[in-house]
Order: structure tokens, then sequence, then C-alpha cells
């Protein structure tokens, strides 16, 4: 049988390379698919805890399913943002959308 | 001497991490939408290992339908702006992999020091069947989850409308002075 400690570890790495992606990243785009890793690796930790410690209790999964609602709400203004940001300032980069910045 | 489902569950997390790596350091945004694609058919994987097949099933529909395809379209509309020769990552790209290196080193302390993880899972008193039709019957249930449920598709629709909002199409004349 898997032990519950691989899953948390691999979701804690694939929530580390979403971080750094976030962080790094110049392109809004990009900054965008690494919170969409983050989300994911949430889920798993979200699906695995339930697998293990609270079987009878589907909360796990239900909660995973607003996850997914939300990603994809996040996903859909993200996208929308880019564009209509790309439309009038020609730059997808996240450092120069700085129109509110002081 | 390891297990059929410990080997899968390696090798599918080799793939995903691996995939996942590729989506946070490819230069071209068009590979990294691929990549990802990967990374979550990837995480799809485990939730099968997990005996969530709902939720395998809802990731890729959702996920690699939806939000994937979306994501590589945006990519077309704006290949202007990332093409390959502009830089990627910003200049302060060392300080991201610092704190991401830190987060994963304490997340790992922190694991060392948690007997509960070293547990075996319980075997399912319910059959796959009956848990899908109790996850359903949840999500709808007065006495359970009915409200982060509904409150979830309010979300999904304010998203629907606010995203048609902002992506609107430009108005020549009208939006162009605020945009000087």
């Amino acid at each position: 049988m898997i032990p519950l400690s691989w899953y948390v570890l691999f979701s804690a790495a694939l929530f580390c390379i979403g971080l750094y992606g976030a962080l790094a990243r110049r392109n809004a785009l990009a900054i965008l698919m690494a919170i969409e890793l983050m989300l994911n690796a949430v889920n798993i930790n979200l699906v695995a805890f339930w697998r293990y410690i609270t079987p009878d209790i589907i909360v796990g999964q239900a909660f995973a399913l607003v996850v997914f609602a939300v990603a994809a709400s996040e996903a859909a203004v993200g996208l929308a943002l880019i564009i209509s940001i790309y439309r009038r300032r020609h730059t997808v980069a996240a450092e120069e959308i700085d129109m509110l910045k002081w | 001497m390891l297990s059929l489902l410990q080997i899968a569950f390696l090798v599918a997390a080799f793939l995903t991490i691996v995939s996942a790596i590729m989506v946070v350091s490819t230069p071209s945004m068009v590979h990294a939408a691929l990549w990802l694609i990967l990374t979550l058919a990837g995480v799809a994987v485990f939730f099968v290992l997990l005996n969530a097949g709902f939720l395998a099933v809802v990731q890729i529909a959702v996920y690699i339908d939806a939000i994937a395809i979306m994501i590589i379209i945006v990519v077309m509309l704006t290949q202007e702006a990332t093409r390959q020769r502009i830089r990627q990552v910003s200049k302060t790209w060392w300080g991201a992999a610092i704190a991401a290196l830190i987060l994963f080193a304490g997340l790992i302390a922190l694991f060392t020091q948690t007997p509960a993880l070293a547990v075996d899972a319980p075997t399912l008193a319910m059959s796959q069947e009956a848990l899908l039709e109790d996850l359903g019957t949840a999500l709808v249930d007065v006495n359970r989850y009915i409200i982060p449920f509904e409150v979830a598709s309010v979300l999904l629709l304010a998203a629907l409308i606010g995203s048609i909002m902002v992506a609107w199409p430009l108005v020549r004349g009208k939006d162009e002075e605020v945009d000087a």
C-alpha cells in the first residue's frame, strides 16, 4: 500500500514548483499556469487526507470540487484580464502592468 | 519490494514533477501549456490511485478540456508578446527559487515530526458506486455541503459574467482616451 507521506511529499513538491513559477516568471500567462499547479497540489492533499484520515466523511472530495470551481473561475477571469490588458497595452509581462503602482 | 500500485505511483509522480518543472522553466508559452496538460493528466492518475474516480474525470473534463485549452487559445492570441526571444524570468528569479526551496525544506521538516503521516489507507466502507452517490447527495443535502456548493455556483456565474465584461472588445474612440 502507498503510505500517506508519499502523497503529501509529492503535493509539497508540486506546490513549491508552482510557487517558484508564480514568483519567478514575467509572463502573466505563465503565472496563471503556476497557480493552477498550486491548486492541483492542494487538491491532491485534500483527497489524500480524505482517503487516509476520514474515509467516512466525504468532505475532502466535496471541497476538492469547490476548488475545481474556484480554479475554473480564476482561469476565466485571469485570462479575460490578460486579453484585455494585451489589447490596450500590447504586453503580457506582469512587471509592465504597473498603472496602479504609486 | 515495491508493489504494483507503488510503482504506478512513482512513475506518475516522476512524470508529473518533471512536466511541472518544464511548465515553470520552458521559455516557450505554447510548450509550457502543453507540459501543463501532461501535469494535469498526472494529477488525474493520483485521483484514481486515491479511489476518487469522479474527481479524476472532473480533472480531465474541467482542467484539461476547459482550462488548458483556454490557456492555449490565449497564448495564441497574445503570441506577439510571448515570443521566445523575450526574457521569461524576472531579474530576481533566484529569490523565488530560494523561497520555494525554503518552503519545501520547512514542509519536509514538518512532515518528519508528524506521526499521523505514517498511517496506512483504511479499507473503504462503501463501494465505489455508493461513494459517488454519497458525494452527490452530500453536495445537495441541506444539512451537509449545500452552502459551499451554492456559493461555488454563484462564483462561477459571477466569473462568467465578469470575464465577458472584462474581455469585451474595445470601443474605438471611447476607450482610447482612457488609455492615453
